[in-house]
């Protein structure tokens, strides 16, 4: 009986797990984006209204940055998906590569321009911060000298994907490239960390804004939600783009367009 | 809430340029960002819906 | 093993035959250390100063303008394809090809640093400093260009995307190489740059070549 029980929740889990397997193929997992997308929109939309109210009308004057310091509102999330993007681009790279899954190699390649954006926010907004707090729209700070090479990292992978024809020897390439990046960064924020210790930068730091008041926080974190769910929305569009890209000549694309 | 008028908001105590130039790059990037994805994406299929049109055709003109 | 060292012995072979190759980085080498002088001004103390970041980054350059070679000829004549399915591990094959690419790119560079040192004023100390860096460091240019090469092969506009794939990676080696020269002529201790130097070389030594071997494969699909 105990043998039953046990071997009916194989039955279950393994069934779980092809589930899951089913949307690995694109023909099921362009549908399921295309339902999922309203429903990340409507959820960046109400974090990033709350997140906005928050930082203009609730988060408090800072003593000592005034009004500038609620560009870390922008600045602070940007910077963190940045990184994160890269980190998730590069599962789905890994994930692609072991198990050979085509949906894989697409969503790297969907999310890759997202989060090239969210670099250049980052070193946008974080040269409009520097202006008024360092006197310089630039300066050789490591946090931005760290998101400026991640941002060459992003580049460098869309280039790469770009310039080869063959959809699969692009994927893996791209994923060869995500991964390097991906043992690298830590090295090259660590040593870009180091150089500017060395060099004496300056001392004010975006971050570590004097007396972090917990409603800025809560700010940042909200605003970050939306972010987050802003580029998985971005990317599910990209990526149903991408799917129609290369199967266009398979049979199910010719029914899924109604 | 700590502003006391519409141009105080605005005026982000001095750091207008700043501010607004960083939230008003976030929102502009984050508007066009999705617009051009959208419009890849109606672009594969208005090219797949002439494509299947096209096949449509030729099959109707072979058959009759 | 012995595959190792048949490859590297037939890459120099090869290259030597071509000697303009190996020259033509050589030469760039020197041309763009010694432009520098000539752009900013003749002035020793700023010479000196900026000495370390200019030797560094023209060697990141030079090593550069042959990593498009390093895989190419032997993609095109069908050399690579036959490496894949000989019986030694590609792994290795690749690993001989890092190493002859370093010996004809990299050791150049390595042996000529302390005469381009002197153009700008580098005491004696300063320049054993710079060649010991840049020793530890150019192989590790010439593993993670490798990366770069295997992932290039054979696609459109490989030289320049090349470049925008791997000066990146670069980084830190360029941070660390030009550190410790730095270090040095600031009377610092230069023993932790070099161990790091030093450290990226054993771990990227472990994982290029297998890296490279990865993209190889894909590229020959």
């Amino acid at each position: 009986m105990g043998d039953h029980g046990r071997f009916k929740g194989c039955i279950g889990v393994s069934q779980s797990l092809i589930q899951w397997f089913r949307y690995a193929s694109p023909q099921s997992f362009y549908p399921l984006a295309g339902r999922m997308i309203p429903w990340f929109w409507a959820a960046a939309a109400v974090f990033g209204v709350a997140g906005l109210w928050i930082s203009f009308f609730v988060a408090p004057t800072d003593a000592q940055q005034g009004e500038g310091y609620r560009i870390i509102f922008v600045h602070v999330p940007a910077s963190w998906m940045s990184m994160f993007i890269y980190l998730v681009m590069a599962f789905w790279a890994a994930l692609g590569l072991a198990l050979n899954t085509r949906v894989s190699g697409m969503m790297a390649q969907a999310l890759a321009p997202t989060g090239a954006l969210m670099a250049a926010l980052s070193l946008w907004t974080g040269a409009f911060w520097g202006k008024p707090m360092w006197g310089a729209w630039w300066v050789w700070d490591a946090r931005l000298t760290s998101e400026l090479i991640l941002f060459f990292l992003y580049l460098g992978f869309m280039a790469l994907q770009a310039a080869i024809d063959d959809p699969r020897r692009a994927d893996k390439a791209g994923a060869i490239l995500a991964l390097v990046g991906v043992v690298n960064i830590p090295i090259i924020y660590f040593s870009v960390k180091w150089w500017n210790t060395l060099h004496q930068g300056s001392t004010i730091n975006l971050t570590k804004a004097p007396s972090m008041a917990q409603t800025m926080l809560w700010g940042m974190l909200l605003m970050a939600l939306a972010f987050w769910m802003y580029s998985i929305a971005v990317a599910l569009t990209r990526v149903r783009a991408i799917i129609l890209e290369r199967e266009r000549h398979t049979e199910w694309v010719k029914h899924a367009l109604e | 809430m700590h502003w006391n008028s519409v141009g105080e908001f605005f005026a982000m105590g001095g750091y207008a340029l700043y501010v607004w130039g960083s939230f008003g790059a976030c929102v502009l990037l984050m508007v066009v960002e999705p617009l051009l994805a959208k419009r890849r994406l109606n672009e594969v299929r208005q090219s797949l819906r002439r494509e299947r049109l096209a096949d449509e055709l030729d099959h109707q003109s072979g058959t009759s | 093993m012995k595959a190792l060292l048949a490859t590297v012995r037939r890459d120099i072979l090869l290259a030597l035959r071509r000697k303009s190759e190996v020259l033509t980085a050589v030469f760039f080498f020197v041309i763009v250390t010694s432009l520098f002088p000539l752009g900013i001004g003749p002035e020793p103390v700023l010479l000196k100063k900026i000495a370390p970041g200019i030797l560094w980054v023209a060697a990141l350059l030079s090593t550069l303008l042959g990593l498009p070679r390093l895989f190419a000829a032997d993609h095109l004549d069908g050399t690579l394809e036959q490496m894949a399915l000989s019986p030694s591990p590609l792994g290795l094959l690749v690993a001989g090809k890092i190493v002859a690419h370093w010996l004809l790119c990299g050791l150049p560079l390595v042996l000529l640093a302390p005469v381009l040192g002197l153009q700008f004023d580098l005491d004696a100390s300063a320049l054993g400093i710079l060649t010991l860096a840049l020793l530890l460091g150019t192989p590790l240019l010439s593993l993670i260009g490798a990366i770069g090469a295997a992932l290039t092969l054979g696609v459109r506009g490989g030289g320049v995307l090349l470049a925008l794939l791997v000066l990146p990676l670069y980084i830190p080696a360029l941070i660390f190489g030009a550190g410790a020269v730095e270090a040095h002529i600031a009377g610092l201790d230069v023993g932790g740059h070099l161990s790091l130097l030093a450290a990226m070389l054993a771990l990227a030594a472990f994982f290029a070549p297998w890296a490279t071997t990865a993209a190889l494969r894909v590229a020959l699909e």
